[in-house]
């Protein structure tokens, strides 16, 4: 069956901004369907708000809509382009959901458009609970027993059925929050009063527990023949309990026999045949019972997901890509496999080593969020490792983390000192990790291993945490290793190395079930160095580790390595387990006999990615590695990419012509650039993450592409930095730098308050915060230290109630070219990445306009700048400072991109590699481009309910958006409506604001809120302030004085729109409330002044417009 | 790896040496073809599959022995396999099902293992150079003694493995798995056709699914001639898999040869091979063979597609079927082998794959349900035999 002749043109709709839950995995998915669709000669029509994503690149679609993901805006991108068919199955939840929301509104109807890959009741079967439990019936499958209850005592009659332990969850509740296990049937009782309260609606489901179960997961493709396949089995090593977003998972699964595995997959069929997915890739969850193999259905996604991204990178078996050919009415044998070639898709990938992925928490960005996991995802990313063994890829997998561990401990940063505990200390810490394995968090896999170290037997910990036995064996495996290299350092080993025996005995067998084990405990005198050094690589130590095992460094232990003549041997991801020849070069590394990876002799250049997601460096980083891939091999380079997230378009095989999907530290990278001889490595374009790189590399004969290093260091060193502005006549806030506390009070003093602290070398603004006192500096310095103790803090006079200016520029050491220029909507002190930008400014003169400019270019010459720059100004009554210069890609650089259309990325890596700038067509970005682009941030609050919503300098966005328009106002209304936060065109404001913002400006704000009808609310002093301005408004009680209060209006519905300016520095508990509530009932919650004067004008532009219009990037690139 | 399982070495015919560990019964050694198989899970399965016969088998997958092994998931009464390499063994046994570890079940069976090996580079080798003879020891390690009884093994072209795994006497099958954890697929379970099991060494997921289908199964030894298996009138045969070469099993042709129309007829793997040089085909050695649960197999008529559990080392010449009242029925996606046929006019048909799973996919459940299909109607003496049946699901 050839692909389908009736359909010409697809909308592919994406997943929006960068959220917890959902990432650049569906970048990655839609990207390949884009490429997917255009190669079979469809039109292709793209919405996404996302500018940061390479879907949204002007050639990956015909026609790219950078508007919200509304059905509204998607009714409006059908009308104008008429596709015949929508794709909603590559954009997450988010696709789906207005995919659904269109089809039921007839919008699909009224057009036309024929939903491909999943059709609308497939959707609701697998969405809804109810009809997804009956369609498991049908096919004779078992859910966990359980139901919706509206009441008291419907509730009492559920849980006769289902018996305890019972898990209740209350419908539509902020963060899930009001969940709760019940034990027995008083404790029940309790708890279903407090759900059903809880819920708004009165509704809680009530269910039986299986926590504690293990969980599976299959990746499923269906073709319109009906055939069905298995792409990956994943076993998450937590079982049942934590959202799989957050567990560590390992693909294939491990602890089942054939039957159980088949039994499961046979389940998998079903589901997708009794759902009723058409075509294209699918994900079902399963728990099982460990005790008696009881197996139960707990979900299935009708659609490409975040595990198929993984299980596609973990196979080589681009599930998204397939999917989108079987929506078009290919049938999978009909499809060739991409990395044999000369066999079909119509297969089940086999894989021949393990793959591990780990979760990263930013748990420290969120003050009051408590570090503890449960069901719902808290993670903002993660890392994917290769091993041959899980032992190999679990360490490899913690250390490309980058969470400064190395590997499954040992690597100088545990918590316990094991080797010095006195025998108090000894049993305190015994029980406090036996209390600490009770509970799940974002350390617990680190608990494991205070708990091996102090002793606990692998069943014990099991039956405290359960875990799987097999998983912690492998652990315990790795923790033996650890002594048996304590044991016999290099010395020793050296002196013996000519031994060269083959076996090497002596582990600690602990109370492993090993047949025919004698263990003496005892190491032998004749282990062999090489041996011993071999193994220690097989299980995945890394030198770093084994520097602190030995007590020495990792140089040394690095030294002795290749001493040894051991380094890694490069594995192919080959979807069949060398069954078959390999055409794709898709490798990682391991400690074995035969290396695959072939050298070429073309020149080649090697780029380092970001490394998995964080709050501050995600996929902006991604964005920009990808084109330094596709310029350099347009300049026909081989080029070859090292890159350990999973989620991304960088480590789709297909992206570059060689990856290796490696941790990003030294070690592992310098493996790959001593094996290839690459002539460069790029470093600038993954975030901090190869920045932190660059010295290392440098240091052991790597050349490093672009800016000199000596740039580099010019603009991070403080002390070099201020010399060279003072030189260059450039205005900065005066600083200093400070190692104590006294210190840090002496320089505050001097600059001048308030001023804005932090450590040096980070990223995302992490521990970076404005202080008002000498108090707050103590209290600063106080818990700073932890941050990075080998640098100082840095303590800058903190320009208040100033413009903030991002420039996005690209240099080639001779000359610049200004790529974009962002005005900030918040004033300088909020995070440059969470504060709305647009571009270009809407608040500047053309002669300040120039100082920016001109201040970039002196500062891109003056640091020998090779590739991109990017600069921090700020402007305080009309003088502009310079506060911050990057020597690199910076997180705008794809928004500017997209703002503008020039592809700012590209060019600088063209010049790395030796182009002259003037080799392009390429101005200066003009003050006037004939459109608006704002970006604005999407943040996770709702995730972490107890932290608070006011913006400051350290930053906590997760993902942006963009909204693009004739005007400032219309991108402002677009911007918020993409990210959730719609703007009300009237009814009731309640206006609270500090004390330092009662200034004229933000009075005229309100008073144009009022001009437009709102009704304004405002507590004693602000009201006070507007009656000053002749600004009619109610009064209302602060919460603390009592009822009815602000609280009680929302509740009650009569609120639209908030806007509340925290006074100080730190949010007074009951502002923390209001935004807690507002956030529960999803009102507009603006923070600051000028964000209340976008807002505004936003407002406005919507009534004097009325009916927004969406126009695609390229039309507006055309005119 | 560090651990102390003694030194062990593995010696191919091309003089390829791997030192590895050795792990199951130390002191025996393992001599035989060295083949790999794909599969993920199943190593129970694959160990006491009597097709594996003089083989020493390759376990792709780096992790082996994590849930041990159990009574249920057996396909012949004891290991069959000559040796097993593997990546690592699993020191521990992790599964409700589990009832003994497998290093323990080897030991108890003498059968000998290596662990430590890149069994990735050693399937590179076997995939380029094809399935060879090799010699696993622990007992004796000089290199060179070693490659000279690797290459003394006897090829297995040419060589009629089948004797060693038969069946000494005639039995009725006995179903085996009360614990109702085994296929979820379940068939009727009134037993209402007598069919005659051919046993070349056949494997018990098949007598499984047949008996689960309501067939009383009376299993002969391979070498049962044809009167004698008429003589039992059954409703039907079913020609079983077993190892070795399957030209070298002149007597089982022969005897095939006879039964041929006499009785509704079901062949799988070297069944399939025997039936095909029963009605005139030919057979050839492959080069590196199909064994895995992966492999992906066509119906000629519906062009569906099935997920297959194969091992074979043998193969159908597609070309010498051309003139022979047979059509081609399933065809190997990956390399368009001969997967299965049927007889135009007789009540007959085979596939060169393991449609009983164990270990693998259960997708091509459906034939068994074919063969009771086509027993009834020969029964009932009506109309054509059209093999391929809607799909079970």
């Amino acid at each position: 069956m050839p692909r389908r002749q009736d359909i010409s043109s697809v909308l592919i709709i994406g997943s929006g901004p960068i959220v917890i839950g959902q990432a650049c995995e569906f970048d990655y998915s839609g990207t390949q369907a884009c490429r997917v669709l255009r190669e079979e000669g469809l039109r292709v029509i793209l919405l996404n708000s996302n500018p940061a994503t390479i879907m949204t690149d002007p050639e990956i679609a015909d026609a790219t809509y950078i508007e919200p993901i509304t059905v509204e805006f998607l009714e409006k991108v059908i009308a104008k382009e008429r596709p015949d068919a929508l794709l909603p199955t590559m954009g997450g939840q988010t696709a789906l959901n207005v995919a659904v929301e269109a089809a039921v509104a007839g919008v699909l109807e009224k057009y036309g458009v024929e939903m491909i890959g999943a059709n609308l009741e497939a959707i609701r079967k697998a969405e809804d609970r109810q009809l997804f439990l009956e369609a498991m019936k049908n096919a004779g499958l078992e859910m966990p027993r359980g139901g919706f209850v509206e009441s008291y005592e419907a509730g009492l009659a559920m849980v006769e059925q289902i018996g305890f332990p019972a898990i209740l969850r209350p419908s539509f509740t902020l963060g899930g929050s009001g969940g709760n296990t019940a034990y027995d049937l008083e404790d029940y009782k309790e708890k279903l009063r407090l759900a059903l309260n809880t819920s708004p609606i009165h509704r809680v489901l009530v269910e039986e527990s299986v926590i504690g179960w293990k969980e599976y997961e299959l990746e499923v493709m269906r073709d319109r023949k009906d055939n069905v396949t298995i792409i990956c089995s994943i076993e998450n090593f937590d079982p049942m309990g934590v959202h799989t977003g957050d567990s560590i998972t390992c693909a294939p699964a491990q602890t089942l026999t054939d039957r159980e595995y088949h039994k499961m997959r046979d389940a998998a069929i079903k589901i997708m045949r009794e759902i009723g997915v058409e075509t294209g890739g699918s994900n079902v969850q399963f728990a099982q019972n460990p005790d008696d193999g009881r197996l139960l259905v707990i979900e299935m996604n009708p659609r490409v997901s975040r595990s198929s991204a993984l299980a596609s990178k973990a196979t080589g078996f681009p599930i998204a890509k397939m999917a989108t050919k079987l929506a078009i009415g290919s049938t999978l044998e009909e499809i060739p496999n991409d990395i044999t070639r000369e066999t079909p898709a119509s297969f089940e990938p086999t894989i021949d080593y393990v793959v591990v992925k780990f979760p990263r928490w930013d748990f420290p960005k969120f003050k009051g969020a408590e570090d503890l996991l449960g069901v719902q995802m808290k993670s903002v990313g993660e890392a994917m490792a290769f091993g041959r063994t899980f032992k190999e890829a679990i360490q490899k997998s913690i250390r490309s983390l980058e969470i400064d561990r190395y590997g499954f401990g040992a690597d100088g940063e545990d918590r316990y000192d094991y080797l010095r505990l006195s025998a108090e200390e000894e049993t305190a810490a015994v029980e406090e990790t036996r209390d600490r394995l009770t509970r799940r968090t974002s350390t617990s896999l680190f608990d494991i291993y205070d708990g091996l170290k102090l002793g606990l037997k692998i069943e014990e910990i099991v039956e405290i945490a359960g875990y799987d036995l097999w998983f912690l064996d492998q652990l315990s495996q790795i923790a033996e290793m650890e002594e048996l290299l304590r044991n016999n350092p290099p010395t020793l080993l050296q002196r013996v190395g000519a031994h060269h025996s083959q076996v090497l005995a002596g582990v600690d067998q602990g109370s492993a079930d090993l047949a025919g084990a004698n263990s003496n405990g005892v190491p032998q005198p004749s282990i062999d160095a090489r041996d011993l050094l071999y193994s220690a690589k097989q299980y995945g130590f890394s030198d770093r580790q084994l520097g602190v095992i030995w007590e020495t460094t990792e140089d040394e232990v690095r030294a002795l390595r290749k001493d040894l003549g051991l380094t890694p041997v490069y594995k192919t991801v080959d979807t069949c387990a060398a069954e078959f020849a390999a055409y794709t070069p898709y490798h990682y590394s391991t400690y074995e006999a035969e290396n695959e990876s072939i050298r070429s002799d073309r020149k080649k250049v090697i780029i380092l990615g970001g490394g998995p997601n964080r709050i501050g460096q995600g996929i902006e980083f991604d964005y920009c590695s990808v084109h330094a891939v596709q310029a350099l091999r347009e300049l026909d380079y081989e080029v070859i990419m090292i890159n350990c997230n999973p989620e991304t378009v960088s480590t789709d095989y297909d992206t570059t012509d060689k990856l290796y999907f490696e941790p990003l530290t030294f070690e592992d990278v310098m493996n790959v650039v001593e094996h290839e001889k690459p002539e460069g490595v790029i470093v600038t374009f993954g975030g901090q993450t190869p920045l932190k790189l660059a010295k290392r590399l440098e240091g052991a004969g790597v050349r490093i592409l672009g800016t000199p290093s000596e740039g580099i260091d010019l603009a991070e060193d403080r002390k070099r930095f201020g010399d060279l502005i003072t030189q260059l006549h450039i205005p900065a806030p005066a600083w200093g730098t400070a190692v104590s506390e006294d210190q840090a009070v002496e320089v505050a003093e001097r600059v001048g308050y308030p001023v804005l602290v932090r450590p040096s070398y980070v990223l995302g603004g992490r521990a970076m915060e404005i202080c008002y006192t000498s108090e707050s500096i103590r209290r600063y310095m106080q818990a700073a230290t932890a941050v990075s103790p080998d640098h100082p803090v840095l303590i800058d006079h903190f320009l208040e109630k100033a413009f903030e200016f991002d420039v996005d520029a690209v240099a080639d050491g001779e000359r610049a070219v200004i790529g974009g220029v962002m005005q900030h909507i918040e004033e300088a002190g909020v995070h440059s990445g969470d504060s709305s930008s647009v571009l270009p400014p809407y608040n500047i003169t053309r002669e300040q306009y120039e100082i920016l400019v001109d201040y970039t270019k002196k500062l891109a010459k003056a640091l020998n700048v090779c590739g991109l720059i990017n600069v921090q100004f700020a402007m305080q009554r009309g003088i502009v400072y310079v506060l911050e210069v990057n020597p690199r890609a910076s997180r705008s650089v794809p928004f500017v991109s997209k703002a503008t259309g020039v592809p700012l990325a590209k060019i600088a890596a063209q010049v790395m590699a030796g182009k002259r700038l003037k080799s392009f067509d390429l101005k200066d970005m003009a003050l006037q481009i004939g459109h608006v682009a704002l970006k604005e941030s999407v943040f996770p609050f709702h995730k972490f309910p107890r932290s608070s919503m006011f913006l400051g300098p350290e930053m906590r966005s997760t993902g942006e958006v963009m909204g693009i328009d004739h005007s400032t106002g219309l991108a402002v209304v677009k911007a918020r409506i993409a990210s959730a936060n719609r703007l009300p065109t009237t009814g009731t404001l309640f206006a609270t604001l500090s004390d330092a913002d009662k200034r004229p400006r933000i009075a005229e704000t309100l008073r144009g809120f009022f001009d437009l009808g709102f009704r304004i609310l405002a507590t004693d002093g602000t009201s006070r302030f507007l009656n000053e301005h002749g600004i009619p408004n109610t009064r209302i009680l602060k919460i603390v004085e009592g009822t009815p209060n602000v609280l009680d209006y929302i509740r009650d519905g009569e609120v639209d729109l908030v806007i509340n300016t925290p006074a100080g520095e730190i949010a007074r508990e009951d502002e923390k409330r209001m935004g807690a509530i507002s956030m529960e009932y999803m009102i507009p919650f603006i923070t600051t002044a000028s964000a209340a004067a976008a807002a505004l004008s936003g407002i406005k532009s919507i009534v004097e417009d009325n009916e927004l219009q969406v126009c695609s990037i390229q039309e507006w690139y055309a005119r | 790896m560090i651990n102390d399982r003694p030194t062990a070495k593995l010696v191919l015919e091309n003089g390829q040496v791997i030192t590895g560990r050795a792990f199951g019964a130390t002191d025996h050694e393992a001599l035989g073809e060295v083949v790999f198989n794909t599969s993920i899970t199943g190593y129970q399965e694959i160990l006491t599959d009597p097709s594996y016969f003089g083989q020493i088998v390759t376990f792709t997958y780096p992790h082996q022995g994590n849930v041990g092994v159990n009574r249920f998931d057996v396909e012949s009464k004891c290991i069959h396999a000559a040796g097993m390499i593997v990546r690592e063994m699993s020191r521990i046994r992790s599964n409700w099902r589990s009832e003994e570890s497998l290093e323990s079940y080897l030991r108890d069976q003498n059968v000998l293992g290596i662990e430590g090996v890149d069994t990735r580079m050693l399937v590179c080798t076997l995939r380029e150079e094809g399935a060879m003879r090799g010699i696993i020891s622990a007992i004796e390690l000089d290199e060179e003694k070693l490659l000279e009884r690797a290459r003394a093994i006897p090829s297995m072209k040419g060589a009629d493995l089948t004797s060693y795994v038969t069946t000494e006497e005639a039995y009725e099958w006995q179903p085996r798995d009360k614990s109702g954890y085994l296929l979820d697929i379940r068939g009727n379970t009134k037993q209402k056709f007598h069919v005659a099991v051919l046993d070349y060494g056949v494997k018990h997921n098949i007598l499984e699914r047949l008996s689960a289908y309501g067939c009383r199964l009376t299993v002969l030894p391979g070498s049962t001639p044809s009167e004698e298996v008429l003589a039992l009138d059954p409703d039907g045969i079913f020609v079983s898999n077993g190892p070795g070469d399957p030209d070298a099993v002149n007597y089982a042709i022969e005897n095939l040869k006879e039964l041929i129309g006499k009785k509704p007829i079901f062949g799988i793997c070297l069944g399939h091979q025997l039936l095909a040089l029963a009605l005139g085909a030919k057979t050839y050695k492959l080069k590196f063979g199909h064994h895995g649960a992966n492999h992906p197999v066509q119906q000629t008529s519906n062009g569906m597609n099935e997920i297959t559990s194969q091992n074979h080392g043998f193969a159908v010449d597609i070309d010498s079927m051309n003139d022979l009242p047979v059509e081609l029925t399933h065809v190997n996606l990956n390399d368009n082998t001969v997967e299965g046929f049927r007889h135009k006019e007789l009540p007959l048909f085979c596939v060169q794959y393991h449609p009983e799973a164990g270990p693998g996919p259960h997708d091509a459940d459906y034939l068994f349900k074919d063969f009771i299909e086509m027993m009834k109607r020969e029964r009932t003496r009506e109309g054509t035999p059209p093999i391929v049946a809607e799909t079970t699901s």
